[in-house]
C-alpha cells in the first residue's frame, strides 16, 4: 500500500509545475473536449436532479398535479412523526450494523483461510465470488423461498423441533418505546442480513485477499522470528495492516445497505408491520402507488444525507492523502 | 499523429451522432403538434394486462378492432408488474409531460374522478354514450362511478366482484358445514375448524392490500351499502361506533388465518384452500382464474363460493375502464375503438377469456361459465359498492395510507390507533 502512496504523491507534486510552464496544447483541448460532454450531462442529470428532487420535498406536490408552493420542513416533519419511517430508520439502521459486521468478519476469515496456499484455491474463490454475479433480485427470489416458513430450511428443521418463521416474524428484541415503534432488532431482519451477506461475502473476500497478497512475507517471517505464535501475528500485525481495506468495505457496503431496495423487495416486501421496511421501498410505494411525490422526494434526500454521511469524510480524507 | 486524428474525428462524429439526435427527436415532438393532420396516426392502448388470461382478452378485443377498422393502426402499450403499480408510474410521469397514450386502463371510481379527471386530464365521452345509445345499457350506479359533476369520463369494459368467500367444499362437506351467511355464522364455522387443526381463514397480505381487501369487505358486511359509500365522501366519520363495530369483527377474523400470512401473496393463500389446508378465503373473483385455469380444480365440485358473510345482495364492485385523455392525437380513433370496447360483442370478446363479467347487462351469458353466469345475474339486481383496496372508493393517495394503516392492525391489533389513523388520514378526503 505505502508504495502506491509514494508514487501517487509524486505524479501529484510534478504534474501542477509542468502545467504552469506549459501552455494548453491540443492535446489538453482534446482531453478537455472528450471530457466536456459527460461533465456537463453529469452535472445536468445528476446534480441538478438531486437540486431538483430537494426542492420537490420542500413543495406541496403531493398528489397528481404538481404543486410548486413552499411547504417548507413540512414533509419532513411528517416523515419523521409516521410510524412507517420510524421503522424504516430502526431498520435500516440494524440490516447495516449486522450486514457490514457480518460481511467484514466473514470476508477476514474467509480470506485467511484462502491465503494458506491451499491447492485449489482458485476454485474456492470462484465459489464465494459466484453470488456477486447474481442480481439482488434473484438473491431476494431464491432466500424467499429458502427462508419460507413452509418450505425451505424450514423441512429439514421441523423434524429437529425447530420452527423458524424467518422473515415473518414480527417479534422485536431487545425493543423498548422510541417514537411511534418499539426500537430493537427485528428478528425478521436477520433473514434479509443472511441473504445479503451471502451476496456480497465475495466481494469482501477479493478485497482482503488483494490486501493479504500486498503484505510481504518478510513482515511475516520477522513476526515469526520474534517469537509471535500464528494467532499473534494475525491478530496483532496482519490485521491491523488490512485496516485501509475494511475502511473501503464499510464505505462500499455502507453505501449499498442504506440504499438497498431490490433485495428487499423482491424477498419480503415491507413485512408484516412493516418490520422488513426500508427507506427505499417506502418512497417507491408512496410516491408511484401513493402519489405523495414530495413525500417520497423527502425520502429520497434522507437517503441521500445518510449515504453522504459516510461519502464524504472518506472522499475528504481521501483527497487529503494525495496532496 | 494519425492517432490524434482520428481521435477528433471520433469527437466530430461523436457529437454529430449526438446533434442528429438532438434533431430527430425535435422532429417527432413537432409531430406531436401537427399530428391530427397526419393520417396513419396510431392508436396506442396503455394498460398492465400482461399475464395469462387477461392478455388474451385485450388481444381478442384488439383483433375485433383490426377487422372493424384495418386502417387504424393498433399499438399494445402494456407495462408489465406490481399489479399496475409500474405502468401507473410510467402513464403519470406520460401524463404529466403531456404525452399521453391514446387510451389507458384506469379503474373506475376514485382512481379515475379524483385522479385524472379531478387533474383536468380527461375528455367527457357524454356524446359517444348517447350516440351509442349506451344509458341504459350499463347499470346506472356504474356510470355514476365513471362521472363526475355530470360529464362521463371512461367506457367500462369489465366488471370483478369482491365480495366472494371461497369455500373448500370437501372440508366443508367432511365437517358438515354449511358455508356462513352471517359473521356469527363464519365464527361458529372458524371455531369448529379451528378445533379440528384446520385454518379456517386462508390469508396472503405479503403485498398488504390483500388485508385491505378483507377489511372492506368487514365494513360492507357491518355498515351497509349506504353507509358504507358515505364512509369516502366524509359523511360518515371513521370514529363512528359501527366502524368500531366492523374493525372488532375484522380484528376476531384475523384470530383465524394461516400464521404464514405474511410471507404469501394472494394466489399463495388460494392455494392453501386448493390444497385443502385452509377452510375459506375472502378474495376477488380473479380467484376463480386462478383456480380453474392455474390449480385445474373445478366450480362447484373442488371449490365452492358465496357472498363475503353480511354482503348478500351487495356487489363490490372493481372494474377497468379507459377514457380519452386531453390532448391525444386522434381522438376519433380513440372513439372509435372505446365503442368497440363498449359494444356486446367487444365485451363478449375479452370477458370470458379474462375471467371476468361483462360491466353491460345486455350480454349472452352463455358465452360464461357456471360462475359468470351466477355473477352477471347478481350484478343485475345488487347493491353495487365501489372497493377501497382497488382504488374505486377513495383517491390512491388515502387507499396507501389505508393500506398501512391495515398492514400495522394485522400484527399490533390495536383497534383504537388503527381508528385514529384512519380518522386522520380521512380529513384528506373531505378537500
Amino acid at each position: 500500500m505505502e508504495t502506491v502512496n509514494v508514487t501517487t504523491t509524486e505524479k501529484a507534486t510534478a504534474v501542477p509545475a509542468v502545467r504552469k510552464k506549459r501552455k494548453w496544447t491540443a492535446d489538453h483541448w482534446l482531453a478537455a473536449a472528450f471530457l466536456a460532454p459527460s461533465v456537463v450531462l453529469i452535472f445536468l442529470f445528476v446534480y441538478g436532479f438531486i437540486g431538483w428532487t430537494g426542492y420537490v420535498s420542500l413543495s406541496n406536490w403531493n398528489s397528481l398535479v404538481p404543486d410548486w408552493s413552499f411547504a417548507g420542513l413540512k414533509n419532513y416533519l411528517y416523515l419523521f412523526h409516521d410510524f412507517r419511517f420510524q421503522a424504516d430508520l430502526r431498520n435500516t439502521l440494524v440490516f447495516t450494523v449486522l450486514f457490514i459486521a457480518a460481511v467484514i468478519v466473514l470476508g477476514q476469515l474467509l480470506a485467511i483461510l484462502l491465503d494458506q496456499k491451499l491447492r485449489g484455491e482458485s476454485l474456492f474463490r470462484n465459489i464465494f465470488f459466484f453470488p456477486m454475479a447474481l442480481s439482488f433480485v434473484v438473491t431476494g427470489v431464491v432466500w424467499q423461498w429458502l427462508f419460507n416458513p413452509s418450505t425451505g430450511v424450514n423441512l429439514f428443521l421441523k423434524p429437529l423441533g425447530l420452527d423458524g418463521k424467518w422473515y415473518t416474524d414480527t417479534n422485536i428484541l431487545g425493543g423498548f418505546h422510541w417514537g411511534k415503534i418499539e426500537f430493537g432488532v427485528p428478528v425478521a431482519i436477520v433473514a434479509v442480513v443472511v441473504a445479503a451477506v451471502w451476496q456480497m461475502t465475495g466481494f469482501a473476500v477479493a478485497m482482503y485477499l488483494a490486501g493479504l497478497r500486498a503484505i510481504p512475507d518478510e513482515v511475516r517471517e520477522a513476526a515469526r522470528m520474534d517469537g509471535a505464535t500464528e494467532f499473534q501475528l494475525y491478530w496483532k500485525i496482519i490485521l491491523p495492516l488490512l485496516r485501509p481495506i475494511t475502511v473501503s468495505v464499510i464505505i462500499i457496503m455502507a453505501h449499498i445497505s442504506l440504499k438497498i431496495f431490490d433485495l428487499i423487495y423482491a424477498m419480503t416486501g415491507p413485512g408484516a408491520n412493516f418490520v422488513t421496511d426500508v427507506p427505499g421501498v417506502y418512497m417507491f410505494e408512496t410516491t408511484f402507488r401513493g402519489n405523495y411525490y414530495a413525500n417520497g422526494a423527502a425520502i429520497a434526500i434522507v437517503m441521500l444525507l445518510s449515504v453522504a454521511i459516510f461519502i464524504v469524510p472518506y472522499l475528504i480524507s481521501s483527497r487529503k492523502g494525495g496532496s | 499523429m494519425r492517432k490524434k486524428a482520428s481521435a477528433w474525428l471520433a469527437l466530430a462524429l461523436g457529437i454529430g451522432m449526438a446533434l442528429s439526435g438532438c434533431s430527430s427527436s425535435n422532429s417527432s415532438s413537432d409531430h406531436a403538434k401537427q399530428g391530427s393532420q397526419k393520417a396513419g396516426e396510431k392508436l396506442e392502448i396503455f394498460s398492465w394486462w400482461t399475464g395469462a388470461g387477461e392478455e388474451d382478452g385485450l388481444k381478442a378485443l384488439i383483433k375485433l378492432f383490426q377487422e372493424k377498422y384495418p386502417d387504424i393502426k393498433v399499438e399494445n402499450a402494456a407495462v408489465a408488474g406490481g399489479a399496475g403499480t409500474n405502468a401507473k408510474a410510467v402513464l403519470a410521469s406520460r401524463m404529466q409531460g403531456n404525452d399521453p397514450p391514446s387510451t389507458f386502463q384506469v379503474h373506475g371510481g376514485a382512481e379515475l374522478n379524483e385522479g385524472w379527471v379531478a387533474a383536468g386530464k380527461m375528455e367527457p365521452l357524454n356524446d359517444l354514450y348517447e350516440k351509442e345509445g349506451w344509458m341504459d345499457k350499463f347499470p346506472k350506479a356504474l356510470i355514476d362511478m365513471v362521472s363526475k359533476d355530470g360529464n362521463i369520463y371512461s367506457v367500462p369494459v369489465n366488471i370483478h366482484r369482491g365480495n366472494v368467500l371461497w369455500y373448500n367444499k370437501k372440508i366443508f362437506a367432511d365437517n358438515g358445514l354449511q358455508p356462513p351467511k352471517t359473521f356469527d355464522e363464519f365464527f361458529q364455522a372458524a371455531d369448529k375448524l379451528k378445533a379440528k387443526g384446520i385454518t379456517p381463514l386462508a390469508l396472503g397480505d405479503k403485498e398488504p392490500w390483500a388485508a385491505t381487501h378483507l377489511f372492506e369487505n368487514v365494513l360492507l358486511g357491518t355498515l351497509g351499502t349506504e353507509n358504507y359509500k358515505k364512509l369516502w365522501t366524509g359523511e360518515l366519520s371513521f370514529n363512528d361506533p359501527q366502524v368500531k363495530q366492523a374493525v372488532e369483527t375484522f380484528k376476531k377474523m384475523l384470530g383465524y388465518i394461516n400464521e404464514d400470512h405474511s410471507s404469501r401473496n394472494w394466489q399463495d393463500a388460494a392455494q392453501l384452500v386448493a390444497e385443502g389446508k385452509a377452510a375459506m378465503y375472502v378474495m376477488g373473483d380473479w380467484v376463480k382464474g386462478y383456480f380453474v385455469n392455474d390449480l385445474k380444480l373445478k366450480v362447484n365440485q373442488d371449490f365452492g363460493y358465496v357472498p363475503v358473510p353480511n354482503t348478500e345482495g351487495k356487489f363490490m364492485v372493481i372494474t377497468d375502464t379507459f377514457g380519452l385523455p386531453k390532448g391525444v392525437k386522434n381522438p376519433d380513433d380513440v372513439k372509435k375503438f372505446l365503442a368497440v370496447l363498449g359494444s356486446v360483442e367487444g365485451q363478449d370478446a375479452f370477458n370470458p377469456l379474462k375471467g371476468s363479467i361483462p360491466a353491460r347487462i345486455d350480454a349472452d351469458p352463455s358465452k360464461y361459465d357456471e360462475y359468470g353466469k351466477q355473477t352477471m345475474q347478481d350484478f343485475k339486481t345488487a347493491e353495487l359498492a365501489p372497493s377501497l383496496a382497488h382504488g374505486s372508493a377513495a383517491p390512491e393517495g388515502f387507499v396507501t395510507k389505508v393500506n398501512q394503516a391495515v398492514n400495522i392492525f394485522v400484527t399490533q391489533k390495536d383497534v383504537k390507533t388503527f381508528i385514529d389513523t384512519l380518522a386522520s388520514a380521512a380529513a384528506e378526503l373531505k378537500k
